[in-house]
């Protein structure tokens, strides 16, 4: 899988978002302060977001172009994308959550994907009755089970408390290997990165800053940013 | 209650629920395009919209009359291609009530697609869903109840209706004759105790009207 920005340039009130990148790792991780632009990247693939100029490839087709007049709608992309929020639909369960973007018998085996994350429990309960991380894996599983050819996913495991963490932190480490789909992610964490293996991207006001292995960029001698420094590579 | 006051009955609430049918869609897709939509003269659109609900009715009815009269521009071709007339039948009534409600319908229902999280309606697009998937599956399931109550208080306020009405449609028993205007008529006769049974009628009506359309907007979606 190959995401090709190319001048692409998208603003937003104050904000701007500038990139010329390509992403082709199977785990990419954007990092960086809040206000960076990190969401706005992950909405902009999933075709929520449309830049103003420049282009976005992906696999090789343009997804969005303005010069042109293309855009590919998120509904035909194919990306899977899991908010902050999880943004699980209140008025269904969680099998009408997990069955939203089910198209017929295709895509990954509900019961597969239902034991691996560990939800299969839960699929009579309404939506509000779920914990933060319960929610988390049926969002997860929802988009999964759209068959999806990309995951992104914003902060995945934030807010949840350290064993929670814990619990779904392999999750996400079993589906890469599971359904060899490319992920990109959303994390504040150099721990997670770490432990997840990722390339990193890091943003600063809508521009990449870094980008390298993120055992390199959160090691000692990595580049000299106070928030890389908090991490467990120190 | 007499033959007359179940004629005059009947014929409000049927006037009220044709008024109320006729603007729906137009008011829920206003109503949408307001809470989910930048577009230029929004502004200008939602101040022309909500203009019933502060001018005096009389004068909201006068600008009716002037344009739904044959000589008005709206009157005038309706009668010479349709050879319909709009003033002083029943037509009348419902054009009046319609606009008078309109802007409680779009306020209300504006409310009900605000109160959907725009985030549900983009993650149901990154599942497959097209738009109109989106609408039926996720925006309407969840602003459905504040929907219907749009309808509902749009019907309540078409059943009280006095002053455009008065003014487009005139008080005609048997024709045009509505439970408000009724009741004007009657008091303005000297006949209390008559008024005061449409009144009792009234009040019913209203108080099950207002009351649906609370317990609707109150409900929680799940």
């Amino acid at each position: 899988m190959k995401i090709e920005f190319s001048n692409l340039h998208l603003a937003s009130g104050d904000f701007s978002l500038a990139l010329d990148l390509v992403l082709d790792a199977p785990v990419t991780a954007l990092f960086g302060p809040s206000g960076a632009g990190k969401t706005t990247l992950l909405e902009t693939i999933a075709g929520l977001r449309r830049p103003a100029s420049g282009s976005l490839r992906i696999d090789g087709e343009v997804v969005n172009e303005p010069a042109t007049n293309t855009f590919v709608a998120p509904e035909r992309r194919r990306i899977g994308y899991v908010p902050q929020d999880g943004a699980l639909f209140p008025h269904l369960n969680v099998r009408g959550n997990l069955l939203y973007g089910r198209h017929g018998g295709s895509g990954p085996d509900f019961d597969r994907v239902c034991a691996l994350l560990e939800i299969g429990g839960l699929a009579d309960r309404p939506v509000h009755r779920l914990s933060g991380g319960e929610k988390r894996r049926v969002a997860l599983g929802r988009a999964l089970l759209a068959s999806p050819r990309l995951l992104l996913l914003d902060e995945p495991l934030a807010e949840l408390d350290i064993p929670l963490r814990e619990r779904v932190l392999p999750h996400l480490g079993r589906l890469r290997h599971e359904f060899g789909l490319p992920i990109i992610y959303v994390s504040h964490s150099p721990e997670e990165i770490v432990a997840l293996g990722s390339e990193v991207v890091a943003l600063e006001h809508g521009r990449v800053t870094h980008r390298g292995r993120a055992t390199d960029l959160f090691a000692p001698s990595g580049p000299p940013r106070q928030e890389w420094r908090e991490g467990p590579a120190r | 209650m007499t033959a007359a006051d179940w004629q005059v009955t009947g014929f409000t609430l049927a006037v009220a629920a044709f008024s109320t049918i006729l603007i729906l869609p137009w008011g829920w897709g206003l109503a949408w395009l307001l809470a989910r939509r930048d577009w230029p003269g929004k502004s200008l659109v939602e101040t022309v919209v909500m203009l019933p609900l502060v001018m005096p009715p009389v004068a909201t009815g006068l600008l009716l009359l002037k344009l739904l009269g044959r000589r008005g521009a709206i009157g005038g071709w309706l009668a010479d291609h349709l050879g319909v007339d709009i003033v002083f039948t029943w037509r009348g009534v419902v054009a009046a009530t319609a606009v008078m409600s309109f802007p409680l319908l779009v306020r209300t229902a504006r409310v009900a697609f605000e109160g959907v999280n725009p985030r549900l309606e983009q993650v149901a697009r990154t599942l497959g869903a097209s738009p109109a998937r989106v609408w039926w599956t996720v925006t309407m399931p969840l602003a459905g109840r504040g929907l219907l109550a749009s309808g509902v208080i749009a019907f309540a306020r078409a059943i009280g209706e006095f002053g455009a009405t008065v003014m487009v449609a005139g008080f005609i028993p048997g024709k045009t004759a509505t439970l408000a205007l009724s009741i004007y008529n009657l008091v303005q006769l000297g006949h209390d105790d008559d008024a005061l049974r449409l009144l009792g009628l009234s009040v019913l009506l209203a108080f099950a009207a207002v009351w649906a359309g609370e317990r609707l907007q109150r409900r929680p979606a799940t």
